[in-house]
C-alpha cells in the first residue's frame, strides 16, 4: 500500500485529500500509479488528462513520472506552487 | 542550520531580523525580503486569501532551499518565516533574511531564496474576489526567475 495525498485545486478536482492505494505488482513508478488512477472515473481522468499541469512529490521530495514507488511511500499530487 | 518557520501567526520583522545579528560581530550585511498580500490580482480586487501548504514537505523544502543558498554563497545565517491560513490585504506573508560579511552575497542569496521558494515550496494561494474564490495560477515569470540561477 502507498498513501496518496492531494492538495489545493487538485484535491478539489478529485474530491479526496488522502487515501491508501494498493500498488500494482512489479516495479511501480509514479506513472504506473497515475495510469491506475486514470482508470477509476472521470474525476481522475480529467485531473490527470494530458495537457493538465500537475506536480508530484514522493516521500516529500519533488519527483516525476519515472520516480520509483515502493510500499509505504507517500505520494503527493498538487498544482504548481504559488507561495511567497 | 537554516531557521525555517511555517505559522498562521504574524511576525515582527524587526525582531526577527535582530536574531540574525544579536551577539555577533562578524555580520557586515543583512538583506531581507517581506512579501505582503495585495488588494488586487489579475484584474480583480482581492478581499482575502487562504494559504494552504503540505505539512512536513514545506519545512523540508524551505530548509533545502536555504542550504542550497548557503552552499552557493558565503553566508552566515538564513531565516525564512512563511504564514499559512487566512490573510487579508496588507498582511505579511513571508520574510526572508540573510546575513553575511558583505552585501553582495546577502542580496544575491535573498533573491535566490525567494525565487526558489516561489517555484519549489509547496504553498498554494486561494483568493476571495467579488466574483468568488479562485486558486492563484502559477506564473511563467516565476519559473523564469528561478531558472536564472541554474548553472
Amino acid at each position: 500500500m502507498v498513501t496518496l495525498l492531494y492538495f489545493a485545486s487538485l484535491r478539489e478536482s478529485v474530491g479526496v485529500s488522502r487515501e491508501q492505494l494498493a500498488l500494482p505488482s512489479g516495479n511501480a513508478t509514479v506513472s504506473v500509479v497515475i495510469d491506475e488512477l486514470r482508470r477509476r472515473d472521470t474525476r481522475w481522468t480529467e485531473a490527470f488528462a494530458p495537457g493538465k499541469t500537475w506536480r508530484v512529490a514522493v516521500n516529500q521530495q519533488m519527483a516525476d513520472g519515472a520516480t520509483p514507488v515502493r510500499p509505504g511511500d507517500e505520494i503527493a499530487f498538487f498544482p504548481p506552487v504559488t507561495g511567497g | 542550520m537554516p531557521r525555517v518557520r511555517v505559522q498562521p501567526e504574524d511576525f515582527d520583522t524587526g525582531r526577527e531580523l535582530e536574531t540574525l545579528t544579536s551577539g555577533r560581530r562578524d555580520v557586515g550585511a543583512v538583506a531581507s525580503f517581506v512579501g505582503l498580500v495585495r488588494d488586487a490580482n489579475d484584474g480583480a480586487p482581492v478581499k482575502s486569501m487562504t494559504l494552504e501548504h503540505y505539512p512536513g514537505m514545506t519545512e523540508k523544502a524551505l530548509v533545502d532551499i536555504c542550504e542550497q543558498a548557503m552552499s552557493r554563497w558565503d553566508l552566515i545565517d538564513t531565516l525564512v518565516i512563511h504564514r499559512i491560513g487566512a490573510l487579508k490585504p496588507g498582511d505579511r506573508i513571508v520574510l526572508v533574511g540573510v546575513s553575511s560579511a558583505h552585501r553582495g552575497e546577502a542580496f544575491a542569496a535573498c533573491e535566490f531564496i525567494m525565487d526558489y521558494l516561489k517555484t519549489r515550496a509547496p504553498f498554494w494561494k486561494r483568493e476571495e474576489t467579488p466574483q468568488g474564490a479562485r486558486w492563484v495560477e502559477a506564473r511563467d515569470s516565476d519559473d523564469a526567475a528561478a531558472g536564472r540561477w541554474s548553472r
